[in-house]
């Protein structure tokens, strides 16, 4: 097990599997098919992503670089969250971008979503972190990877 | 962050608990950056992203009502990136009845609760908002609340205003408030360069390819480009504007870049020059070998990678009048050349719709007609940005299009000969 400390986005706490993409997390490419299909899972549709794509995204613990791609990006993850398919938590190695904080807030705020995020987890994190650990986030920015 | 009287009653409460959590999200939202303050919005317009109205994104409707229902209007007037649907378009009666009766099926009622909050006009809808036949140009200087990655990266650098990588919503409160936090690119520690590009090609590369490249190496930070002007001049003439809108889009796609500087040629190069490098920049040295790097880098994802192109797109952002009449009487020549009466392949041309309005009546208008290309303010990338359409091998010349679809880039001279049937 290792510990891992981060700014607090979105405070909560949580316990969800590891889901990790190590290139940036295009939020339009990954949730569009998802949308159009109603699929709960939000199962993953960005092809350029070999770490998500086809993997389903509602309820994990999302490890990501930050997010890249359209400025909708913002909208498309609080409408997830309003549908209830955003992750279970967001955890940034870098500091986050404007548009991923754009849709955590957004999420917070106008939803009644829970999605705790962290951000600067580090680039060890990233290189630490597994798709299927256990990811547990404690208050304070605190991530547990076992 | 330390807000003025107006911004703290707002935030507590003083018009009522949708204003409020306006105010409370680009708090939050500023203080992520370290903003200190909220500064005034002095643009004129607002420009918007999320134009389409995609049955699925029901939250977002459901948001506007909320803000509609609490009396909430934008302060300033906004426009908006282009409509998703446009009858002239080819597709076919399946796509046809998906697009509208499934998909855009909220398109009219969307755009009804844009008029409730402050849509400019019936023809705002276009990615190129700062076009003089679309009519919100800012000014040198001023501080603006838009999303479109290609409408903000032009806004900053070649006007020389100045606004944040917004996401969509979020501009549309900073029009509501008439406030944005001051971080990043509204700041000048922001706007300097942490890049230096040296452009040492032996001709001028395709704004399409030189923006991916830089894009892709810089991500969000801010280049400062030696050599283009070389080609370019040190003019910003309508030809070089729209090299500069296609270079800047295809760096704020492929990258996430919202501001360039262009040595000798762009305002605030002009003014500041090499003063606007931070002192640590890295370097990038682009010369032919890796422009034809960047143009093998990208994946072709069509099923078949072989297979016959059965439409083409010109025009993501949309074509600039010089641009667009310059198209028209490309294919018209090359088409008279081969012979054929008609484009190989069903071509579409996009671009805003004052400027659709503006070649009304001439000759480029009529050659269009004569050889069947289709003329549109469509958003190419709302048409094939969809499962219905990733099965139709498409190209364009348009590097976002490629990024955000499965479309197939080829450069201008590459793609002029498969439109008139003179290459493959």
């Amino acid at each position: 097990m290792r510990e891992f400390k981060g700014r607090v986005i979105v405070p909560g706490e949580c316990t969800a599997e590891a889901l990790v993409s190590h290139d940036g997390f295009n939020t339009l490419a990954s949730y569009q098919t998802s949308f159009l299909t109603g699929d709960k899972k939000a199962t993953c549709s960005d092809q350029n992503n070999p770490d998500l794509y086809k993997k389903p995204m509602a309820g994990v613990a999302l490890c990501l670089p930050q997010t890249i791609g359209s400025t909708t990006g913002g909208m498309i993850l609080y409408t997830a969250s309003d549908y209830g398919r955003q992750p279970a938590c967001m955890l940034f190695s870098k500091p986050i971008d404007s548009i991923g904080a754009a849709g955590v807030l957004l999420s917070d705020i106008w939803t009644d979503a829970k999605m705790p995020t962290i951000d600067s987890l580090g680039d060890d994190f990233l290189e630490y972190v597994k798709t299927g650990m256990k990811i547990t986030v404690r208050d304070g920015g605190i991530v547990e990877c076992d | 962050m330390k807000l003025t009287e107006e911004q703290q009653a707002i935030y507590d409460g003083s018009k009522g608990e949708t204003y409020a959590k306006v105010m409370q999200t680009l708090v939050r939202y500023g203080e992520l950056f370290g903003a200190d303050e909220m500064i005034p919005v002095t643009g004129e317009y607002g420009h918007l992203v999320t134009s389409f109205g995609l049955k699925v994104i029901h939250p977002v409707y459901k948001l506007m009502d909320e803000l509609i229902g609490a009396g909430v209007t934008s302060k300033q007037k906004f426009t908006m990136d282009p409509r998703p649907l446009d009858k002239n378009v080819p597709s076919g009666p399946i796509k046809d009845l998906v697009f509208k009766k499934f998909m855009y099926s909220m398109q009219d009622e969307y755009e009804e609760q844009l008029k409730k909050l402050g849509l400019l006009s019936e023809d705002g809808f276009s990615c190129a908002c700062y076009f003089d036949e679309q009519g919100n140009k800012p000014k040198k200087g001023d501080i603006l609340s838009w999303a479109e990655s290609s409408a903000v990266v032009y806004a900053n650098s070649v006007l020389g205003a100045r606004c944040n990588r917004n996401s969509g919503i979020i501009e549309l409160f900073g029009s509501i408030l008439g406030f944005v936090p001051k971080f990043g690119l509204l700041t000048d520690e922001g706007r300097k360069a942490t890049w230096r590009v040296e452009l040492k090609t032996s001709a001028l590369p395709s704004a399409q390819v030189l923006g991916s490249a830089i894009g892709m190496k810089v991500m969000e930070d801010v280049p400062y480009v030696f050599g283009l002007s070389e080609y370019l001049g040190e003019e910003l003439t309508d030809d070089v504007c729209a090299y500069l809108k296609n270079f800047g889009a295809a760096t704020a796609s492929n990258g996430a870049v919202g501001l360039y500087h262009i040595d000798k040629l762009t305002p605030e190069a002009v003014e500041s020059g090499e003063a606007l490098i931070a002192d640590d920049a890295k370097t990038y040295v682009i010369d032919d070998a890796e422009i034809q790097r960047v143009i093998d880098s990208y994946p072709v994802i069509w099923k078949n990678p072989d297979a016959k192109p059965k439409m083409c797109f010109i025009g993501c952002p949309h074509l600039t009048r010089s641009e667009l009449c310059g198209w028209i009487n490309k294919i018209y020549d090359a088409l008279k050349k081969n012979n054929h009466s008609k484009p190989v392949i069903p071509t579409v041309l996009t671009s805003a719709p004052g400027v659709l309005r503006s070649i009304e009546g001439t000759e480029e208008e009529r050659r269009a007609k004569e050889i069947g290309l289709t003329i549109s303010y469509i958003c190419p990338l709302m048409y094939c940005d969809n499962p219905l359409v990733h099965s139709t091998p498409i190209i364009t010349n348009s590097n976002k299009l490629r990024t955000y679809t499965s479309c197939r880039f080829y450069e201008d001279d590459r793609i002029l000969p498969i439109i008139c049937g003179g290459g493959k």
